[in-house]
């Protein structure tokens, strides 16, 4: 496919739902509901691991409103996973509605449905529970072989193995290896080595977590939800509730941002089963204490790198050892674990040994979840941060060991299984990143008075676009009985815009405008089959299916615009909303196509369709430089600029690429610098409002400069890559970097706070 | 018990709890731009404007606003939809779940700071909670709304 007189495609195009959402109209979730609406709340454990002896509903019962209180007695007893994965999930089914054990501060006891949520709220407060408290496991360094077990329960499965070792607390385990490492290394002229704590992190979407549901006319549950995955949601509702999943419906309205907490199901299933029990309307809504402390965060992790180089620069031998916190659930304890190496070692293909290896393990906290980067980030926090140290004991600039170690066009890499890179610009990246942040003059460090100094540091990453030969997508583009088109995909657009995006692509392929186009997306009823969006999919994977259809399609009016003119198919072509022959001589509208093909005599409703899953994941590529101001008399670190050059192929819609890598780069910063989930000695968590979870506001971000390097993929649509996710992972190590050069204090633990700043510079 | 207040240019009595917040009142009565996303007066998502004045309508009792004169986006739609667009020119809307409440202190700013300089632009914005844009995109955006120099 080639770029050529694009109309659509790599033009900022305004989202089609921009205007509607930007003013307030009513399309999300809680706008939808209607007034007689059970409000459902949730009775939550206080103790971080705890076995229900007994629960005394009496007085709740008795409060006048109250609809219904369900208790671990009154849910099915099979158990299931809310992960987002396609079906095998390699996750464990370790999850009821509610459970008999709960496993951390927050963890679900009974749900109580009431005509208002003030009557729910007295009821809940009435609720007697006599629990029994068991020793928790807080600290994930010593869950695996801990006394107590997170997960006791004999009938936890999983579809297949992923290195669970229930009685050991261990969800998952992983290793791969090429090479010898350990050989490697003795060959090595400089090995460097450090241990490195990046931090659970909390999505924080400006949405909380909600779900709306009611039986239709033909009683089959409806559920309207803010998520990413509607079609896993209904697979997860038809296991845990044990209904057929042909009885369920699941829509996705206006969703107010995801970054992966809404790649876990959530609030789904309390709505639903009241719902179910009681045959009315109920809408569940998380508050902002709920979102923090009863959903997910990113995997805590700790993280041993180990990374050799000869005397030129070159790295021979790269090992990673993991350990990941996934907390009291394992939704994606195993995938986040293994995508640490999968989208870290890649970038460096000179070596001769690699290997990665770790543990996923069950806490008594919060369980971790799927967060923009999954894995990626913690990773290449890591290993960036430990080719920097090694840049450094090399006395070697940090970007040439980057330039002479990258991975380039048409190589392969040793855990690749031979699959050749065919796009990368990640050279021109650094280059130009470099220019951008001023490197030459600015290059480690400079004192600028009154104990400040300002210095730079950088870092690059990957990611993946899809999952390879597991996301697979389909779309279908019909031409309507008015000339018009429909667009329907199973994709959910969370506000990243990939609505406007598949619009532009098929309105490209279709060559008509892109208002000729009405899109329905995210409603299990009537969409194709899509994973959802996640995984950095919606470009590659459901852009390249888009394409797909719209030229079936495209080849069906063509072969009936022929027909109708009484010529040959290489005798047409299309002509904006119409169809004429290359002579110019004849034309027909789609207008008048379609009547007479759909309305009339042809008996043919013009569809076309294509399910498309790739056999590879592209990687796109960033190359982040950091400039920070560190007063060296508090520590205090202030982010002056911050320059990314992205490679995501061919940039599909330029202003909403800018908008996704500048927002995931504020919450990379937020990550480097500010944002924490803490738990205090119980289990409790510390940090379940913005007033102590900090997220970047508007003054915290210094300036942000995005620019893209593009190249083509030749196997995305208009040689598109994906940009979602590895906007998200240069941040922390490339201003930890910068601090470094700054003061000379090597940050391992997230996040790089005044006081560890401080501190650090105390003991040198 | 009753408040009569001035809804969007029109006078209305309803009847509110004691202890229910001016957000929860106007959602109940269908302004649903009005949105709910931290319940700390920390994130701006619930901005209307009192008496001209924008403030966060979470931590208002209805109770107080008796008397007085509320605006929301849905009572300002020119002047929304003006800036709006210059908003999703830049794709600065994202999710857009934060922009109704963005908006309405954009348009308060207009009114009340002559030539802002892009620092008073960030400082009178900072309450304003945005997790999805990274806030560059909402600053060109207003920079180009307002004149000021890119």
């Amino acid at each position: 496919m080639k770029k050529i007189d694009l109309k659509c495609v790599g033009h900022s195009m305004r989202k089609i739902d921009g205007m509607a959402i930007a003013i307030g109209k009513p399309v999300y979730t809680e706008d939808l509901v209607m007034s007689n609406a059970l409000v459902v709340k949730i009775l939550r454990s206080p103790h971080a691991f705890a076995k229900i002896n007994s629960i005394d509903l009496s007085r709740a019962e008795g409060v006048e409103g109250v609809e219904c209180i369900l208790t671990y007695k009154d849910v099915p007893a099979e158990r299931f996973t809310l992960a987002g994965q396609s079906y095998p999930e390699p996750s464990p089914y370790d999850r009821l509605i509610l459970d008999k054990i709960v496993r951390y501060v927050g963890d679900e006891v009974a749900i109580i449905a009431a005509v208002d949520e003030k009557t729910a709220l007295m009821a809940m407060r009435k609720i007697k529970v006599d629990y029994e408290i068991l020793e928790p496991v807080l600290d994930f360094e010593q869950a695996v072989g801990h006394s107590s077990v997170v997960h006791p329960e004999e009938n936890l499965s999983c579809n297949f193995d992923i290195g669970l070792y229930r009685e050991k607390n261990i969800a998952s385990s992983f290793k791969e290896e090429v090479g010898d490492v350990e050989e490697e290394f003795k060959r090595c002229y400089e090995v460097v080595e450090d241990v490195y704590y990046p931090q659970a992190q909390a999505h924080a979407m400006m949405e909380t977590y909600r779900a709306y549901t009611y039986l239709d006319h033909t009683g089959r549950l409806v559920v309207v939800t803010s998520t990413q995955i509607p079609f896993h949601i209904r697979r997860q509702l038809a296991r845990a509730l044990q209904i057929p999943s042909s009885k369920i419906r699941v829509m996705k309205p206006r969703i107010g941002g995801g970054f992966g907490g809404k790649q876990t199901g959530a609030v789904e299933g309390f709505a639903a089963i009241v719902t179910l029990k009681t045959g009315k309307p109920a809408i569940s809504i998380y508050d902002r204490k709920e979102t923090f402390s009863c959903t997910t965060s990113r995997h805590a992790m700790r993280l041993k790198v180990k990374v050799g180089a000869d005397q030129e620069g070159i790295i021979r031998a790269i090992d990673m050892q993991v350990l990941s916190d996934t907390g009291a659930y394992g939704e994606h304890a195993a995938t986040v674990l293994s995508c640490v190496g999968h989208y870290t070692l890649p970038l460096y293909n000179k070596t001769s040994a690699v290997r990665i290896t770790g543990n996923a393990v069950y806490t008594n906290k919060m369980p971790a979840g799927a967060f923009r980067g999954y894995g990626a980030t913690q990773g290449t926090f890591a290993l960036e941060s430990t080719v920097n140290k090694l840049a450094e004991r090399l006395n070697m600039d940090p970007t040439e060991v980057r330039l002479k170690n990258i991975s380039k066009e048409g190589e392969t890499f040793l855990t690749g299984q031979g699959v050749q890179l065919r796009s990368t610009s990640l050279n021109r990246c650094i280059q130009k990143g470099k220019e951008l942040i001023g490197w030459k003059e600015k290059f480690p460090r400079c004192e600028i008075g009154q104990n400040k100094v300002r210095a730079v540091g950088m870092a690059i990453t990957m990611q993946g676009s899809g999952i390879a030969n597991i996301g697979t997508t389909s779309v279908e583009i019909r031409l309507n009985d008015d000339g018009n088109f429909t667009l329907l995909s199973g994709a959910t657009d969370m506000g990243h815009g990939c609505d406007t995006i598949l619009t532009q692509m098929a309105a490209e392929i279709l060559e008509i405008p892109m208002d000729n186009i009405i899109f329905v997306a995210g409603d299990t009823d009537t969409s194709p089959y899509d994973p959802g969006s996640y995984a950095s999919s919606t470009t590659y994977v459901a852009g390249t299916a888009t394409v797909k259809a719209a030229e079936d399609l495209k080849k069906k009016i063509l072969e009936q615009g022929a027909k109708l003119l009484g010529v040959s198919l290489d005798e047409v072509e299309p002509n904006g909303l119409a169809v004429r022959t290359v002579k110019g001589d004849q034309e027909i509208s789609l207008v008048k196509l379609a009547e007479l093909t759909i309305l009339g005599a042809g008996k043919l409703q013009l569809t076309g369709y294509a399910t498309h899953g790739s056999e590879i994941s592209p990687p796109p590529y960033v190359a982040g430089f950091a400039e920070v101001e560190v007063d060296q008399e508090t520590g205090k670190v202030e982010l002056i600029d911050y320059v990314a050059v992205v490679d995501c192929g061919t940039v599909i819609n330029p202003n909403l690429a800018r908008m996704q890598a500048e927002g995931g780069i504020a919450q990379g910063i937020g990550m480097a610098l500010y944002e924490e989930v803490k738990y205090n000695d119980l289990g409790k968590m510390a940090t379940n409002s913005f007033m102590q979870y900090k997220i970047p506001c508007r003054k915290d971000v210094g300036k942000v400069h995005v620019a893209f390097e593009e190249s083509f993929e030749p196997t995305g649509p208009f040689g598109a890559k994906s940009i979602g996710e590895v906007v998200a992972n240069t941040p922390p190590p490339a201003i930890a970097h910068a601090v470094y050069n700054a003061v000379r204090v090597r940050v391992t633990r997230l996040p790089i706070t005044p006081e560890k700043v401080f501190f650090g510079m105390q003991k040198q | 018990m009753q408040i009569k207040v001035t809804i969007n240019g029109k006078m209305v009595t309803w009847d509110v709890e004691q202890d229910e917040f001016l957000m929860d009142t106007l959602r109940s009565h269908g302004l649903l731009s009005v949105k709910k996303a931290c319940e700390t007066s920390c994130c701006g998502l619930c901005t209307v404007w009192l008496e001209d004045k924008p403030v966060l309508s979470c931590s208002i009792l209805s109770l107080r606003v008796h008397g007085k004169k509320i605006t929301t986006i849905e009572g300002v739609p020119k002047d929304a939809e003006e800036f709006a667009r210059v908003l999703t020119a830049e794709g600065a809307e994202q999710c857009g779940f934060c922009s109704p409440g963005f908006i309405m202190n954009v348009l308060a700013m207009k009114n009340e700071l002559v030539n802002p300089s892009e620092e008073d632009i960030i400082h009178y914005l900072t309450g304003n909670l945005c997790r999805c844009t990274g806030y560059m995109g909402q600053l060109r955006a207003v920079k180009t709304y307002l004149g000021v120099l890119v």
